[in-house]
């Protein structure tokens, strides 16, 4: 079995980022890049299930900048086996992500597309079910549990009132929540091999897909400030404030 | 121009994520229709032909469309769309999960979680964990929009509209349902309560939540949880508030035993009313808390219980 993840270059999650004054996105100079924390885990699962039989090769792919490099790197330090980078300086919607893949899917030929459930810049959660839909494949999305069984996957998916789980029948995509996994750290050994691992250089013209945006940025803003309030010293202090000042009780 | 809402419930009721939508949809103009899918939800089909503005209801069911089976729910929303300027659903984990499928078959970029309709093509929606909130103009054809419900008013039950049966899409033969394990509790739900009491790593463990939960049953209020609690096993997944999981606004919000990393705060600072109980004076959740309480929750949880209860909770 071939697993293929895609994995992207966020902005860390511990950065709070800032607003440019003239509101045109938010500033990334200086600003610490990592790999989407859901693409770790979907990194790490599909480590896991190679070293339990279940996967001869992991192929990572990020489209990004030359940076993305980097995030690549960090995954065949994990474990990958090879990676895949679509160079461009655009701002990349999640719809062309998903043709970028699709063409990809068409040339890899995997059973799996592993992808994070969403990425922390963007927030948008739909690369991977967008990809399903293109592929006419079958997702299970949001996953905590991820199990083989024969030519299908039993997914355990973390849904608003608890759990679900659905079997999908391969090639399936797969998106990863945060209990799927802990992910490993690179150790230096590994660090060391990664750097004589392939990684293959495309652009988005190798895959012939339009990749200008379907929504126009018109203006990105702080959101309204929420001022700290007051210190109660006491618990009946408290109950008093919130039932005759705040009134909410 | 004419808009689909595509209603959120659980095959028995209507779920209040709904209305939000509607009023989300109310702001493109023009008629609004409702398509309920699901399997015996002929009761919430009902409730959404009484929903202010809305002209037609649809219901289809079928087995997966009960299970809320992305793949169907694709099937038959691509069946029904032709005729729509803009498809919109609540940004639950059901409309998160095939919403972008339908956009993607549609050629058209999905727009996740609005907070705000400003115009027919152009909407706000957070990023970065709400740190910075994006205003987009959407160039396609058919704008497929998840809403988030706690920024949208409710709308009321001022409509008659009529139900009409449609057929459901043959199931797919690639996917099925196997189980599910949902939690089960006669307190509000978290993304509708008017109070939600949340519980964070500083609670120890999970049998310290029935303190929160006995307070929760006195104020007909929802428990919620920081990722660390949830991931630590004290409680459910469910109960996870934040950046990836449940956004809630409520009228007031009582985070303890929560240092209020941006992850979290992503998932309540928009409540009205904000209480941080953490025994950490420098904790960041008192940067947004209206009143902070400097003090040990195993002390101050209780003590909170008993003031409630002199009050005449
Ligand atoms: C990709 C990603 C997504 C994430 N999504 C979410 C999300 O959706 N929701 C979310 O919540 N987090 C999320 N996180 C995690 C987030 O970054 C924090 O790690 C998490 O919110 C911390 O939870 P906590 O406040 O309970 O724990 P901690 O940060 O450990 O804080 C515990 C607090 O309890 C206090 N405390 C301890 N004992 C007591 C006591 N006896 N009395 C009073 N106070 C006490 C401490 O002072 C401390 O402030 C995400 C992280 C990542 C990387
Ligand atoms: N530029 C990209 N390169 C590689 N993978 C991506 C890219 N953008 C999104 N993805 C994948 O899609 C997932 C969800 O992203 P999103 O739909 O943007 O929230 C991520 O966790 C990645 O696995």
């Amino acid at each position: 079995m071939k697993i293929l993840v895609p994995v992207k270059r966020v902005v860390d999650y511990n950065v709070k980022v800032r607003v440019k004054p003239d509101q045109t996105g938010v500033d990334l100079a200086n600003v610490k890049m990592s790999m989407n924390p859901f693409c770790e885990i979907a990194v790490e699962e599909a480590i896991r299930m190679k070293e339990k039989g279940l996967a001869e090769e992991i192929v990572v792919i990020s489209i990004g900048p030359a940076g993305a490099q980097e995030t690549i790197r960090t995954a065949l330090a994990m474990g990958a086996d090879r990676g895949i980078h679509v160079t461009t300086d655009a701002a990349v919607e999640p719809l062309a992500v998903a043709k970028i893949l699709e063409k990809v899917v068409g040339e890899e030929k995997p059973d799996i597309v592993l992808l994070g459930k969403q990425a922390i810049d963007d927030d948008t959660n739909a690369t991977g079910q967008m990809l399903a839909a293109l592929l006419g494949w079958p997702q299970g999305t949001f996953a905590s549990k991820v199990e083989k069984a024969d030519g299908s996957l039993k997914v355990t998916r973390e849904v608003d009132g608890g759990l679900q789980t659905v079997a999908i029948a391969l090639p399936a995509i797969v998106t990863t929540d945060l209990r799927l996994n802990e992910p490993r750290y690179a150790s230096l050994p590994n660090i060391m091999k990664a750097k004589r691992k392939p990684i293959d250089a495309k652009t988005p013209e190798d895959y012939g897909v339009d990749l200008s945006p379907r929504l126009e940025v018109l203006k990105v803003a702080e959101p309204p400030k929420r001022q700290g309030g007051v210190k109660v010293e006491s618990v009946s202090e408290l109950v008093s404030k919130l039932k005759n000042e705040a009134g909410v009780l | 121009m004419s808009v689909l809402v595509i209603a959120e419930h659980d095959n028995k009721t209507l779920n209040e994520a709904t209305r939000a939508a509607v009023t989300a949809a109310k702001k493109f103009g023009g008629d609004i229709h409702i398509l309920v899918a699901g399997q015996d939800a002929r009761a919430v089909a009902d409730a959404a032909a009484k929903l202010d503005n809305v002209s037609k209801v649809m219901l289809a069911e079928s087995e997966p469309l009960g299970h809320k089976m992305a793949e169907a729910l694709e099937s038959l929303v691509l069946s029904v769309a032709g005729s729509y300027d803009a498809i919109l659903a609540p940004a639950s984990t059901v409309g998160k999960n095939f919403m972008p499928r339908v956009a993607a078959k549609l050629d058209v970029m999905i727009i996740s979680d609005i907070t705000a309709v400003e115009s027919a093509d152009t909407f706000v929606r957070p990023i970065y964990a709400g740190n910075a909130m994006m205003t987009v103009k959407s160039s396609d054809k058919v704008k497929v929009i998840t809403v988030r419900p706690t920024t949208f008013e409710k709308a009321g039950d001022g409509g008659s509209a009529n139900v009409e049966t449609i057929s459901a899409p043959d199931a797919v033969a690639t996917s099925s349902f196997v189980s599910e394990e949902l939690s089960k509790s006669d307190r509000p739900e978290l993304g509708a309560a008017k109070i939600v009491i949340s519980g964070g790593r500083g609670m120890g463990n999970g049998e310290n939540f029935s303190m929160l939960e006995k307070i929760a049953d006195k104020l007909g209020a929802a428990v919620g949880a920081s990722r660390a609690a949830v991931d630590a096993g004290f409680v459910p997944n469910d109960y996870q508030v934040g950046q990836t999981g449940k956004v809630v606004a409520p009228e007031l919000y009582i985070a303890v035993g929560i240092s209020g990393a941006i992850q979290h705060l992503a998932g309540m600072k928009d409540s009205k009313v904000i209480v941080a109980i953490n025994k950490d004076e420098e904790a960041p959740i008192f940067s947004v808390a209206d009143y902070g309480l400097v003090a040990d929750l195993f002390k101050a949880v209780p003590e909170l219980e008993e003031e409630l209860g002199k009050a005449g909770y």
